[in-house]
């Protein structure tokens, strides 16, 4: 029998504004213990705002009602399996919520001179040294604001490298498997995109990089393992004939999460890396944010690195008997800044907790974890029943993640990866990612951390199982999936032809288009 | 140390046995010898919860933060009171460990809440669009910098030194990517950006006109006249702009803005020593489909009920790649979250009042220093004075537990001897008059 839907009815969906009420209220301002002098007297008329914002009239209780019943409309990581590839969606520590609200972390200004902030600072310092370890390269700046962030400072760094050489190089190559941020980023710091194909073992296609690879490259962006699991075994080679040309290698760091303690980029070659803390070092990822992107660098690398950077002034110098921990702004080759003030400062505090509380051997056993959790959970689903419908894409042992493709299932069975991630749902789980990477048909692309049990794991190839099994039945029940959600599959197309991107409030702006 | 892994050396027998390896080290075979890692990595062991949280406490207490001193500290963030209720709702596991919405279906809590974002900074920016946040402030400066280029190609972009100096070098940082110059306009002798100056810089060739409302000083500047000069031959004018003074300043869509950017730490969030808070960008609608970053749209699901969806996303860079209109991706969902659940509990009535009061004390505040002011026209919480003997104002202020403003002359040599005060609403008169008295005592002490 076919399901039906079981979300909620039609009316639960207003929004805050839709709540609005005239006289309203949630606020009381404070007293007014200055002389009450006319506004008028104050601001000239012409900068005054005329008509009010329409933004809501509505009470404590009703906000907190409001925005408590849309939480319960989330899926999220305290509740369920979250296999999401290269997302790296692993628990987030309960402490580090606590400490980052510590009122001198969570209360301190940014611009509070370096005396006063010496804990903060000496925090970002220690970080800097805890990245920089597991990177094995000697420099970090915790400047960047995600990922791309970091990938942008990358390659700006890159670009200064060159010019301080006396040269101009134009082309940066990226992977066909790479993720969608870095040939964003290679467009955004003025370079050309140079795509490198992938080799039929899933790793670099060594003589399409040879080819490419000359005096016009800047840089090569790599992901390693890459964004099918693997672990390039060519990466040796890779990082020579990047190097014989003059280039940079680049280090995105989606992937960090399995090779903490086992092998390093800096050993590997490469000269910049970007960590995501939100991905790695367990910052919660909020829905979409935030999250930090630091970098760290090779010695050639590092007279470049934004300003200020995080210095620790050794005793004798400065005046000072103890270390002192200081903003350097005085770097004269520096690319500027990124971004205000001195980053992220809340998820730093999250990630240095995180790094104390797991430690140098617990860092390594995060990466072994992970890895052996991917590893068993691609083994339960080669089992017959699912390996027929869904192949592996690369037969090989993965690392931390893996990526199927659902090209059988959708031959066989008539359903797509899109109908088997929408059944899950009704699953309580979270789908992989699907459709990526490109070069894989149909592609699911799964990652389930180290933090989950094989209770779950085993859990989730039961999940799969049941979806293909039904779908030999009836695959009518995918394809119409998820019954069991707030709402169903959503009309995107509709949204994008004609997008309703706000509410009509009150008053619309009048058109100051010429 | 096994902290937050969970695998029994029994789990680990089967899960090797159904994988068909001998041991955890052999999954690793695929890495060549030369690159491994044969050290351990150079860290502490791990260690037991409390001893971290003893850490990092002892840690925070080395910190003199904005409750333990009176701060007129300001320069793009400030001391403004984050409601409690707002730490309650951001908490929630539901808001707090989700990825970004790519699953619709179990994401309607996420995702209206960015509509009702893009509302509010749509309606208080006086902008049609809004997306669901950048990074920060200085960055979404930079972005609408890339925006312009993308929009009209020209090669140069001139902003007033009144911008904020965080988002100027920001913006010259990013701009080296595109092969963009910048030009900086000055402030004329009241801290306004000088007028003639501006439409002087402004040639064919320019790509966007930078300005920020209350600028760095925290002049309220005359939108009108600049901007007429800013538009002249067709570049995109883009105001960063303070979001928590739209209460009553007027919105910079009226001023016929292109985009409209800015910090919004001012909105519900913490000051975090600088972050994580959230950038946000407006702007008209034609530049809809070139806007960075998510934008949550409204439609309808299979059964016609409505719902919302990330759209527009063929800008975006998992989908467009090297042709996206910004590599963003992970931005700041969570701390917008934060600023909507504010100018909610705000409200239409309290953004006016809080604006208002802030004007007030800030205008008393310029009286009882009576110092020379740096930017004698209209403020709202923000202003600059020169005082001949600053280094002992500042001393003896720390020593009397109050932190007197920022010192302007880290990023603006000529106003060397000046001090950027700035009055929340937590600063009350009584706190003002703490201040007054040290810029007093420090006068007379001087003229003695």
């Amino acid at each position: 029998m076919r399901p039906q839907a079981t979300g909620h009815g039609p009316q639960d969906v207003v929004t805050i504004f839709e709540k609005s009420r005239e006289g309203r209220r949630a606020f009381v301002c404070p007293e007014l213990d200055v002389p009450e002098t006319p506004v008028a007297e104050l601001l000239p008329e012409g900068l005054l705002r005329e008509s009010p914002a329409e933004l809501p009239e509505i009470s404590e209780p009703e906000i907190v009602r409001h925005y408590n019943v849309l939480s319960k409309k989330n899926f999220d990581l305290d509740t369920g399996f979250y296999p999401l590839g290269s997302c790296t969606m692993k628990h987030n520590p309960k402490l580090n919520e606590r400490v980052a609200a510590l009122p001198g972390f969570s209360r301190l200004h940014p611009l509070q001179e370096p005396r006063w902030a010496q804990g903060a600072l000496e925090l970002m310092w220690r970080l800097q040294q805890q990245l920089s370890e597991v990177a094995g390269l000697p420099h970090v700046s915790l400047q960047p604001s995600a990922g791309s962030h970091g990938e942008l400072a990358g390659l700006l760094l890159t670009r200064a490298y060159h010019e301080d050489r006396g040269e101009s190089r134009h082309k940066v190559l990226t992977p066909d498997t790479a993720h969608g941020t870095n040939p964003a980023t290679v467009t955004m710091a003025g370079f050309e995109v140079v795509k490198v194909g992938t080799a039929p073992d899933g790793g670099v296609d060594l003589d399409d990089l040879r080819e490419k690879a000359d005096g016009d490259t800047a840089c090569l962006m790599l992901t390693n393992p890459n964004t099918l699991g693997l672990f390039d075994r060519n990466i040796e080679e890779i990082a020579q004939i990047v190097h014989d040309a003059g280039a940079t290698l680049y280090y995105d760091g989606a992937n960090l999460n399995a090779v903490m303690g086992v092998s390093r980029p800096g050993d590997m070659g490469f000269d910049i890396v970007h960590f995501n803390l939100h991905k790695t070092f367990t910052q919660p990822h909020g829905g979409g944010g935030p999250g930090a992107g630091p970098i760290a660098v090779s010695e050639r690398i590092e007279p470049f690195l934004p300003r200020p950077q995080v210095v620790r002034r050794d005793q004798g110098s400065n005046g000072h008997s103890e270390p002192f921990f200081d903003l350097d702004f005085e770097r004269p080759k520096s690319i500027g800044r990124l971004r205000g003030y001195q980053g992220n400062f809340g998820v730093f505090v999250r990630s240095y907790a995180y790094i104390c509380s797991v430690g140098g051997d617990g860092l390594k056993d995060v990466s072994e974890t992970a890895v052996l959790n991917a590893n068993y959970l691609r083994a339960r689903l080669a089992e017959d029943g699912i390996a027929e419908y869904l192949p592996i894409a690369f037969d090989r042992l993965c690392m931390h993640e893996f990526v199927l493709s659902g090209r059988g299932a959708r031959d066989q069975l008539g359903i797509k990866t899109l109908d088997i991630a929408k059944r899950l749902l009704d699953h309580k789980v979270h789908p992989p990612t699907v459709y990526f990477p490109l070069l894989v048909d149909e592609a699911l692309m799964i990652e389930p951390t180290e933090t989950e049990t094989k209770e779950r794991l085993d859990g989730f190839a039961d999940a799969i199982r049941e979806i293909l099994e039904e779908a030999k039945e009836d695959p009518e029940i995918a394809r119409n999936a998820p019954y069991t959600t707030p709402v169903r599959r959503l009309d995107e197309a509709l949204a994008a032809k004609r997008p309703v991107v706000r509410q009509a409030t009150g008053h619309r702006p009048q058109a100051t288009d010429r | 140390m096994s902290r937050y892994t969970s695998a029994t050396d029994a789990d680990r027998r089967e899960m090797l046995d159904a994988i068909g390896v001998g041991s955890v080290e052999e999954l690793f075979r695929d890495i060549p010898e030369a690159v491994r890692q044969r050290e351990p990595i150079a860290l502490p062991d791990g260690m037991a919860e409390q001893d971290v949280y003893d850490h990092l406490r002892r840690l925070a207490a080395r910190n003199r933060h904005a409750d333990d001193e009176v701060t007129f500290a300001g320069g793009g963030m400030y001391d403004h009171y984050v409601p409690a209720l707002i730490d309650s709702i951001l908490q929630r596991s539901e808001f707090l460990t989700p990825y970004t919405p790519y699953q619709p279906e179990i994401s309607q809590g996420g995702l209206q809440s960015m509509f009702e974002f893009q509302t509010a900074i749509a309606e208080l920016t006086g902008l049609p669009v809004a997306n669901a946040s950048m990074y920060e402030g200085p960055s979404s400066v930079a972005s609408a910098g890339y925006l312009a280029k993308l929009e009209n190609g020209r090669h140069r972009v001139v902003v007033s030194r009144g911008v904020h100096p965080n988002s100027r070098e920001t913006l010259s940082t990013y701009a080296v990517g595109w092969g963009t110059e910048v030009v900086e306009v000055p402030l004329d002798d009241r801290g306004a950006t000088d007028l003639r100056a501006l439409a002087d810089a402004v040639d064919d060739d320019t790509s966007a006109v930078f300005l920020q409302q209350p600028n760095f000083l925290g002049t309220v500047e005359d939108l009108g006249p600049l901007a007429e000069a800013a538009k002249r031959t067709g570049a995109l004018l883009v105001c960063s702009v303070d979001p928590l003074t739209l209460g009553i300043l007027k919105p910079p869509g009226e001023f016929g803005v292109d985009v409209a950017v800015g910090e919004g730490q001012s909105l519900g969030n913490r000051l975090d020593f600088g972050g994580p808070s959230f950038g946000f960008f407006a702007a008209q609608e034609r530049y809809i489909r070139r806007m960075p970053g998510r934008i949550a749209g409204e439609t309808v699901d299979v059964d016609g009920k409505r719902g919302f969806v990330l759209t527009l996303q063929t800008r975006e860079q998992h989908i467009r790649r090297e042709k996206a209109t910004s590599n963003i991706c992970t931005a700041q969902a969570l701390n917008a979250l934060a600023g909507v659940i504010y100018l909610s509990w705000l409200g239409k009535r309290g953004i006016v009042e809080l604006g208002e009061l802030m004007l007030r004390r800030t205008a008393y505040a310029r009286e009882a220093l009576g110092a020379e002011l740096v930017n004698p026209g209209p403020v709202v919480r923000e202003f600059a004075i020169r005082l001949p003997d600053l280094d002992a104002v500042c001393e003896r202020a720390r020593a009397e537990g109050i932190n007197p403003g920022h010192r302007l002359k880290y990023y603006y040599p000529e106003y060397a001897d000046c001090l950027l005060v700035a009055i929340t609403e937590r600063r009350t008169r009584r706190d003002i008059d703490r201040l007054a008295a040290v810029v007093q005592s420090v006068r007379e002490g001087v003229s003695v």
